[in-house]
């Protein structure tokens, strides 16, 4: 290990989150952080609070307790100016490909509303950033000017994953971004995200309960049991040496294929 | 959560087979039945056979040369009556509609959004509106205004608003619920671009038939109002006053109810068709399939 | 003996699409069979011809023989009686497949009044056995509960039990671990094995996930685009495949695998 002494990029320090009317918090005092080319996984099962882990850590909502940090400052969703260098710097990808997809905008237009909403470009300016997420992502020239129907859910993934990079963003949340896909595609898509940290250094944080799909691409890993964090540390050591029966059983549960 | 969704892979999917033929069928039918009247409202603007107070052709004269459908008791002519009475219908149409566009979609993303007891506030408040009767509702507006064509329309286009309002808000609750709002919101897009942006024209192909249809309903509970004298004033001739005024002299002179009759009958059927051919080309459903 | 017999089995859609091309398979009394295939593949047609359970508008041509009865072409009447009895199904979403306004003992109730014949006190306890066959934990907490008051996993059970309620001489099952959690997916793989083994019941396993079908089944027939790719041993194919798309479909399942593999044994 590198003894840098490095603000991390997202940080939660024991955060809570108790929805109104429910009993239990579905997150609770979690304490996390997202260091630059460090990429984490958040792995667990249903009702495990992984997805709403994310939406604090994209600032999509607010915790009931605890705080969440990004570049060392306490994340206000007031202040305009911190949202804005935290949006540009923060995206996201998600699990459904057909659900992520505005259906009644060009694929151009979905892949530019970053650089348009943040203020970073017109409609002019975005072109040709757009044409270069979409060739990174593999994606055909023309695509821009096709609708996400007219693509398969390997290739929306794509998609997506072109507009949450075309603003050059330190930090890619996934929410299980390849376990909608068929194996032969997940490939693909795993080595696109392999290569995209590799070339643009860009650290991702990543939701999955595919353990396989974790350990092909995150150097840190958190096991979630029901809001709760029970076990984290560099993927190797969890996936190699679990501390918690949680996390084994987890791993015994992978289905293998025959020797 | 579980994952629900079926694995799709990296080929695209041969597209979705469309029965286009069938479907413009029912567009193009709707569209001509409804055009025809349209236009004999338009026509009416410029030109009608006879003034619409010229009662020199005699009370009660049978379809003939001089008079196309022949007059009624009051000695006006019939054929002019229909042409004036179809703008009437047309204007209640697409006032009405106007009416509960604006104020529907309006309360309905309000109530949308709207959350805790504003939500419960709202949804009440659409509710009532909906289960008030609306010849009650025009018989107050007219009381507090007077019989015009407008009373009308705005007792019809109120009522109608909270039934769109209610569509509305669900429309956009399903609409708000997608993946891409969330992305749109982390991509720092703004509330009031994400509406009209990405709700309003997700919703549009629903918005817009359910608007066709009530445009129909516009037009047949207008019909109704001046058939209890709650519409426009003579002498405005509307097809619901024709129908009440022949009514005593249905047995000996029945064209001047059927008429108006068939005429309300042909634009409802139109519109509708028309509502329906619109639901088949602009659903989204149909553009976009789940392997 | 020859309990599922398809032979050229071809199914197209209204306006002309194949498909699945000329599938030919069997599974006899007792044997399990995997399909795996991407999306698109034509392996949930297949299961869905077996029944007779085609949407409208497609067509239909080859034999499904299933034991005895030929099912292309046959009479609603006729394929009422072969459901359940000759061939039962689990589905992939439990919560889609389970009435969502009747109380979970009543749904497995139905069939087992309707194939066995029990009323009263002798159906509730037939209704017990049937849940704690599938290893539900307080089965007559779950019978009297919704679909929607019971998690995921449970679900499947009860879907599960549903489908060996009448005892079905072949059990298919369409991805009926893939809406579950990981460590549920486990659970539910031994399950089918053990209550099927217990049964000497045939199986038609449909999946994407190659490690998934070996749990579970022997021999598999590995689809694409509607065609059979290959056939053969589950340990066999894994380890040589013959055709170009299995030996894709192996190397990205194994590569996900040495992932794993290799992390852990840094």
């Amino acid at each position: 290990m590198t003894p840098e002494v490095q603000t991390p990029v997202l940080e939660l320090s024991d955060t809570s989150l108790r929805y109104r009317g429910s009993g239990a918090p579905v997150v609770q005092d979690v304490s996390l952080a997202v260091e630059s080319g460090r990429s984490l996984a958040l792995v667990g099962e249903s009702g495990a609070g992984k997805t709403t882990l994310l939406r604090l850590l994209l600032g999509l909502a607010r915790p009931t307790s605890g705080t969440v940090r990004f570049d060392g400052d306490a994340l206000s969703l007031r202040d305009r100016e911190q949202m804005r260098r935290f949006r540009r710097s923060v995206q996201c990808v998600f699990q459904d490909p057909y659900s992520s997809l505005d259906p009644r905008r060009r694929v151009g237009g979905i892949v530019a509303e970053p650089l348009r909403s943040l203020g970073l470009d017109t409609r002019r300016t975005a072109a040709p950033k757009v044409a270069e997420a979409l060739e990174r992502v593999g994606l055909p020239a023309d695509a821009a000017e096709r609708y996400p129907h007219e693509f398969s859910g390997g290739q929306r993934q794509r998609i997506a994953i072109a507009r949450a990079t075309v603003c050059h963003p330190r930090v890619l949340l996934a929410d299980e971004p390849v376990s909608a896909l068929d194996v032969t595609t997940r490939i693909k898509v795993v080595d696109l995200l392999a290569e995209l940290k590799q070339e643009r250094g860009l650290t991702l944080v990543m939701v999955s309960h595919d353990l396989s799909v974790v350990a092909s691409l995150c150097e840190r890993t958190a096991v979630l049991e029901r809001g709760v964090v029970v076990e984290q540390g560099d993927t190797a050591r969890v996936l190699g040496d679990p501390a918690h029966p949680y996390t084994r059983r987890l791993i015994d549960s992978v289905p293998r294929l025959p020797a | 959560m579980t994952q629900t969704l079926r694995t799709s892979s990296e080929a695209p999917q041969a597209a979705p087979a469309k029965r286009r033929g069938r479907r413009s069928a029912t567009l193009i039918t709707g569209c001509v039945l409804s055009g025809l009247i349209f236009l004999l409202a338009l026509v009416s603007l410029v030109w009608t056979p006879y003034a619409s107070d010229d009662t020199s052709g005699g009370r009660l004269t049978g379809p003939g040369a001089g008079h196309l459908l022949g007059t009624d008791k009051l000695g006006r002519d019939l054929f002019t009556q229909l042409m004036t009475g179809s703008r009437i219908a047309v204007e209640a149409g697409l006032g009405s509609v106007l009416i509960a566009a604006v104020a529907g979609v309006t309360l309905g993303v309000l109530a949308a959004f709207a959350q805790g007891w504003l939500d419960d506030t709202l949804s009440a408040f659409l509710d009532i509106l909906i289960a008030f009767p609306t010849l009650l509702l025009a018989m107050l507006i007219v009381a507090a205004r007077s019989a015009t064509l407008g009373s009308a329309v705005l007792a019809i286009g109120l009522a109608q608003s909270a039934v769109v309002a209610r569509v509305v808000r669900i429309l956009v609750k399903r609409v708000l619920a997608q993946d891409y709002i969330t992305a749109a919101r982390t991509s720092g897009t703004s509330w009031p671009w994400i509406v009209a942006g990405h709700v309003l024209p997700n919703i549009w192909p629903t918005l817009v038939v359910n608007l066709a249809l009530q445009f129909g309903l516009a037009v047949l509970a207008e019909a109704g109002l001046s058939y209890l004298g709650l519409g426009a004033p003579p002498p405005n001739a509307s097809w619901g006053r024709m129908l009440q005024e022949a009514q005593a002299t249905f047995t000996t002179a029945p064209a001047g109810a059927l008429a108006p009759g068939v005429l309300l009958v042909l634009l409802v059927i139109g519109v509708n068709l028309v509502a329906d051919g619109l639901r088949d080309t602009l659903d989204p459903a149909t553009r976009r399939r789940r392997s | 003996m020859t309990l599922l017999d398809i032979h050229g089995l071809t199914i197209r859609t209204a306006d002309g699409h194949t498909l699945v091309d000329d599938l030919s398979l069997t599974v006899a009394g007792g044997e399990r069979l995997g399909l795996i295939g991407e999306s698109g593949s034509g392996k949930s047609l297949t299961t869905l011809a077996v029944l007779g359970l085609l949407p409208d508008g497609m067509t239909v041509t080859g034999s499904i023989g299933l034991a005895g009865t030929q099912i292309v072409g046959a009479r609603e009447k006729h394929l009422t009686r072969v459901r359940g009895r000759d061939a039962a199904i689990v589905f992939q979403e439990p919560l889609t497949a389970l009435d969502p306004l009747m109380r979970v003992g009543r749904q497995i109730a139905e069939p087992l009044a309707r194939r066995q014949g029990l009323k009263g006190t002798e159906l509730q306890r037939a209704v017990t056995r049937a849940l704690e066959q599938v290893r539900l934990p307080e089965p007559d907490r779950i019978a009297r509960a919704y679909p929607h008051e019971i998690s995921g996993g449970q679900r499947q059970r009860v879907a599960l039990a549903m489908a060996l309620a009448c005892e079905p001489k072949l059990l298919i099952a369409d991805e009926p671990t893939t809406a579950l959690d990981v460590s549920v997916q486990a659970e539910m793989l031994d399950l089918i094995d053990t209550l099927v083994r217990e049964r000497d019941m045939a199986v038609l396993f449909v999946s994407h996930d190659l490690a998934v079908v070996a749990r579970v089944t022997d021999r598999v027939l590995v689809m694409k685009d509607g065609r059979a790719v290959e056939e053969g041993d589950v340990r066999e194919i894994v380890r040589r495949p013959r055709e170009e798309y299995t030996r894709a479909l192996v190397g990205s399942a194994r590569r996900l695998e040495s992932a794993l593999d290799a992390r852990r044994a840094r």
